[in-house]
C-alpha cells in the first residue's frame, strides 16, 4: 500500500490531467445528485414547514416517520425503485431502469425525508417566535409557510447541504437502479466501488479524495452565496 | 421580488441539470446483463468498441453476479445475458426467458493462496484433493457466498470432497457475500485461500504475496454462454439488436476479438463458440 501522500498526489494528478472520462463521471455525479436535491427540496421544504408550523391530528406520527425515514438504507431504496422500474414492475413501460433518471428518483427518495425532517425542526423553532404575530395579523396558512421558509432560508441552505452530502456519497441505491454502465450511469461512488473490486485500492482512494474535493467545492460555493446574500440583506 | 429571483434561479438550475446531458435519448442501444469477471478483467472495454463501430449499436453492460444477472434478465431487464453457469443458463432458456444458449468462450478457475501455503496445496493440480486438504487443516478459505457462477462452481467442487462447508461457515470457511474482487480483497487480507476465475486474478491489482496455488484440473473449466432474452416473454426486449450482438460475438470476428485480449502477454479468455 502506498503512503497517503502519494495517494493525494495521484488524486490531484487525476484532476490536473482533466481526463475526459473522469470529467464525464464527475459531471454525471453532480447532475444526478443536484437534481435529486432540488426535487427533494421542492417536496421536502413545504412538507417539513407544514409539519413544523401546523397542529393537526397524527402530527407526532408524521414527525416520527419522517425522522425514521432519514435512516433509510440506500440498498433498500435501490431495491424498491428497481422493483418499480423493472420491465416486470408497475412502471416498467416507462423504460427508466439503468438511466440517470432512475438514479435521480432513488436519490430523491433518500434525500426528501432528510430535507423534510430537518426543515420541520428549523421551522418549528421559528414558528414559536412568530405565532402571535401571525395570529394578530391574521396570516393564512399558505402565507405562513411561505414566510417561515423565506425567513429561515439561510438555515435551510444547510439543510439542503445535508441532503446533498447524503446523496453524493451513497452507492447502494444508484448501483442497483443505474447499473454502473460505463458512459451512461457511472458516477463517482460506483466508480470507486468498481476500482476497489478490481483491487486498484490506490486509484479508488484517489477517486475518493476527488469526490471529497467536489463536496468541499459545492459546500464552499453554497456558503459563499449565503454569506453574500446575508451581507446584501443587512447592508 | 428577491424571493421570486431565488425560486427562478433554482428552477432554471434544476431544468439545466435535469434535462441536459448526453445518453438520455439515444435509442440504438442494448443492455447486456453480465458478470463481474468479464467487466473487471477489462474484456468488454476491449471488444465492445469493435462491435459498436461496426454495428452502430451501443452496448450497455450491467455487471453483477451471475445469479443476479439471470434474475434481472428473467425480469426482462436486459436484452442479452452473458454469464457463466451452464445449468442455470439452460434452466433460463427452458423456462422460456431465453431464446437459445450458445457457448462463447472459456477460461479456468484457479485457487490462489498466500506464499506461506498453510494447507500445503501449492502446486497441486487435483482440485478435490487440494480442497480436502484445506478442510483438513482448517486453513481459512474465503468463498463468494453470493450465488454467482464462481460460487456455484466452487460448491460443486466442495460437494465432490464430501466436506460440509455450510457447517464450517463462520469458522475456517468464510462467505463474504460479495463480488470476485471484493472477495479477493477480503481473502488476501485474512490469509485465506480463494477460488477465482483466472481473468479476474490476472487483472487484479491488490495481489500482495498471493500466487496461484492450484490450477490445471479439468474440473475447474469455466464456460461462458450467451443468450438472447425472449421477446415473446418480455415484449420490451430489443430482439433484433440483441440478436446482432449474439451473432457477432459467436462469429469469427467476435471470437478473434476475444482471443486478442491480453494482459501482460497472457490471454484471458479462449473463444470456443461452435466447438
Amino acid at each position: 500500500m502506498d503512503s497517503f501522500g502519494s495517494i493525494l498526489t495521484e488524486a490531484f494528478g487525476l484532476i490536473l490531467i482533466w481526463d475526459p472520462d473522469l470529467i464525464e463521471i464527475i459531471g454525471l455525479s453532480l447532475r444526478v445528485t443536484l437534481t435529486a436535491v432540488i426535487v427533494a427540496c421542492v417536496i421536502g421544504l413545504p412538507l417539513g414547514a407544514a409539519v413544523g408550523a401546523f397542529r393537526f391530528p397524527g402530527r407526532t406520527i408524521v414527525a416520527v416517520v419522517l425522522n425514521a425515514l432519514m435512516g433509510l438504507p440506500p440498498v433498500v431504496v435501490g431495491l424498491m425503485v428497481y422493483l418499480m422500474l423493472s420491465a416486470s414492475g408497475p412502471l416498467g413501460p416507462l423504460q427508466l431502469l439503468y438511466t440517470p433518471m432512475a438514479m435521480i428518483i432513488a436519490q430523491t427518495i433518500l434525500v426528501t425525508p432528510i430535507i423534510a425532517a430537518l426543515t420541520k425542526q428549523v421551522v418549528e423553532d421559528l414558528h414559536r417566535e412568530y405565532v402571535e404575530q401571525f395570529a394578530s395579523l391574521g396570516v393564512g396558512p399558505l402565507d405562513r409557510v411561505g414566510a417561515l421558509l423565506w425567513d429561515a432560508r439561510y438555515s435551510l441552505l444547510t439543510v439542503a447541504l445535508a441532503g446533498f452530502g447524503r446523496a453524493v456519497a451513497e452507492v447502494g441505491a444508484v448501483i442497483i437502479v443505474g447499473g454502473n454502465i460505463n458512459h451512461v450511469t457511472r458516477v463517482m461512488t460506483t466508480t470507486i466501488a468498481l476500482e476497489t473490486s478490481k483491487g486498484n485500492l490506490e486509484l479508488a482512494l484517489a477517486l475518493g479524495v476527488v469526490l471529497l474535493a467536489i463536496a468541499l467545492f459545492v459546500n464552499a460555493a453554497v456558503m459563499a452565496v449565503r454569506a453574500s446574500a446575508v451581507r446584501a440583506a443587512y447592508a | 421580488m428577491e424571493r421570486r429571483n431565488f425560486l427562478g434561479w433554482s428552477a432554471a438550475l434544476g431544468l439545466a441539470l435535469g434535462l441536459s446531458g448526453p445518453a438520455m435519448a439515444q435509442d440504438d442501444f442494448i443492455v447486456v446483463q453480465s458478470t463481474t469477471s468479464t467487466q473487471n478483467s477489462g474484456l468488454f472495454e476491449h471488444i465492445l468498441p469493435m462491435f459498436e463501430e461496426q454495428s452502430g449499436i451501443e452496448v450497455r453492460v450491467v455487471a453483477v453476479g451471475t445469479g443476479q444477472a439471470i434474475k434481472n434478465a428473467a425480469n426482462g431487464d436486459g436484452d442479452v445475458l452473458l454469464v457463466h453457469a451452464k445449468p442455470s443458463e439452460e434452466k433460463f432458456v427452458a423456462d422460456g426467458h431465453g431464446v437459445a444458449r450458445f457457448d462463447v468462450m472459456y477460461n479456468d478457475f484457479v485457487i490462489v493462496g498466500p506464499a506461506s501455503d498453510p494447507a500445503g496445496v501449492a502446486g497441486t493440480s487435483d482440485v478435490v484433493t487440494a480442497l480436502a486438504k484445506i478442510a483438513d487443516t482448517e486453513a481459512p478459505f474465503a468463498s463468494r457466498g453470493d450465488d454467482s457462477g464462481t460460487h456455484k462452481a466452487e460448491l460443486r467442487l466442495w460437494e465432490q470432497t464430501g466436506v460440509d462447508v455450510a457447517a464450517a461457515s463462520g469458522n475456517w470457511y468464510r462467505e463474504t457475500g460479495s463480488g470476485m474482487g471484493a472477495t479477493l480483497n477480503t481473502g488476501t487480507a485474512m490469509g485465506a485461500y480463494v477460488m477465482t476465475d483466472r481473468a479476474t486474478w490476472i487483472s487484479f491489482g491488490n495481489k500482495g504475496d498471493y500466487t496461484v496455488a492450484v490450477e490445471g484440473d479439468p474440473k475447474m473449466f469455466n464456460q461462458y454462454g450467451v443468450i438472447l432474452v425472449s421477446q415473446e416473454k418480455h415484449p420490451n426486449v430489443k430482439a433484433e439488436l440483441g440478436q446482432q450482438f449474439v451473432d457477432w460475438i459467436i462469429s469469427e470476428e467476435g471470437q478473434a476479438a476475444i482471443a486478442s485480449y491480453k494482459i501482460d502477454g497472457q490471454q484471458l479468455f479462449f473463444p470456443n463458440a461452435g466447438d
